[in-house]
């Protein structure tokens, strides 16, 4: 049988990202504690997009796949985030107000207040 | 038809055809990332309209469970990593060890999932007729709170029953705005992890499948890709866990 070429990732490089994936989880949950205000979602995330990076680079051999095998999978991700970022452009400039006009109709508002009260 | 590893007549190398084995298996994971990314957009999108709401209900989880349970994803990670190491460098033997390692990991996330869904039950949280946010706030012993996290509730729904205060509302009307903006977040929090729980049960089954092949030795240097497809998708479905946890659990806490 002809020799594979590929690359085999160490037991050692998946222990390390092991750790690092640990300690990342245990500062984001140390970090969600600390008032940031509108910057803890931002910290949160980006403490998520390294943990999935090194995920990907790492235990999927991302890092060691051949280049069209990258192109897929960054193609993935732009396809996600022209989803992304095109409906927020919309959704975050459309209403200055978030809708409440569900709330409107008086008898399911009366209804559901009786609902609420009563359970 | 057993497959061994062998060349089949479509392919030059083996080479190629194993890359064509991995570059089709990440074809179908983008299409389950746009399928995960558009629940992600929903939930973004609705957070967006509803933060408060998003909040009150996002501190009610279980942040022990999620942070034990998230810690249990990453090690399936780890040793599936591991299976496929191990197909790699031929020990054939220890294969199956680390799938036996990582189903067991895979179950015991989605028991403590089990643990958490049953909470929420009990507390009013499963969306339909009888959900209330308030339920916990108003009845300390059936939710198991002590007094400190009863006052913290307590706050919680306070605040967020101002927050959602619109002008002129009387104070049932924000409750019952709360009330259909936390049961929103709750619709997003089941739709979220059981989809996520779904493809766990899909992985748990596909590991018994690779577990029983592995203990008859099918799986070394010369063929894994099933071993190694399989280990994309599980690295996949730990990678979707990686961004629920913040999203759900975390990212209102400093609020609480």
């Amino acid at each position: 049988m002809a020799e594979h070429k590929e690359h085999i990732v160490s037991p050692k490089i998946y222990i390390v990202v092991l750790t690092a994936l640990l300690l990342g989880t245990g500062v984001t949950v140390w970090a969600a504690y600390i008032d940031l205000g509108r910057w803890n979602i931002v910290l949160a995330l980006t403490i998520a997009v390294t943990k999935m990076t090194l995920v990907i680079l790492f235990f999927m051999h991302g890092k060691y796949s051949s280049r069209r095998t990258k192109l897929i999978i960054a193609s993935g991700f732009f396809w996600l985030a022209i989803m992304l970022v095109l409906t927020l452009a919309d959704y975050t400039t459309r209403h200055p107000e978030p809708s409440r006009s569900h709330l409107a109709p008086a008898p399911t508002l009366q209804s559901e207040v009786g609902s609420v009260r009563s359970s | 038809m057993h497959r061994t590893g062998e060349l089949y007549g479509q392919f030059q190398t083996l080479e190629q055809q194993k890359e064509s084995a991995t570059l089709g298996m990440w074809v179908f994971l983008i299409t389950e990332i746009l399928f995960f990314g558009g629940v992600f957009m929903a939930y973004t999108v609705n957070r967006h309209a509803f933060p408060t709401a998003f909040g009150v209900g996002g501190n009610m989880l279980d942040l022990k469970l999620g942070f034990f349970n998230t810690v249990v994803l990453i090690a399936s990670s780890f040793t599936m990593a591991m299976s496929v190491w191990s197909a790699q460098t031929s020990r054939k033997k220890a294969v199956p060890a680390w799938l036996i390692a990582t189903l067991i990991l895979g179950s015991v996330f989605l028991g403590i999932k089990v643990v958490e869904y049953k909470q929420k039950f009990d507390h009013h949280l499963i969306p339909g007729h009888n959900f209330d946010v308030t339920y916990c706030s108003r009845n300390q012993v059936a939710c198991g709170l002590d007094d400190k996290d009863l006052a913290k509730e307590q706050k919680e729904i306070r605040e967020g029953i101002e927050a959602e205060r619109f002008p002129g509302a009387s104070e049932e009307e924000a409750t019952v705005a709360l009330n259909a903006h936390s049961q929103l977040y709750f619709s997003l929090y089941f739709g979220m992890t059981g989809l996520h729980a779904l493809h766990m049960v899909i992985g748990a089954g596909l590991l018994l499948w690779l577990i029983i092949e592995g203990l008859k030795g099918r799986f070394d240097a010369n063929y894994n890709t099933p071993v190694e497809n399989i280990g994309l998708y599980w690295h996949f479905v730990d990678i979707v866990w990686i961004f629920l946890f913040p999203l759900l659990y975390l990212i209102n806490r400093h609020l609480a």
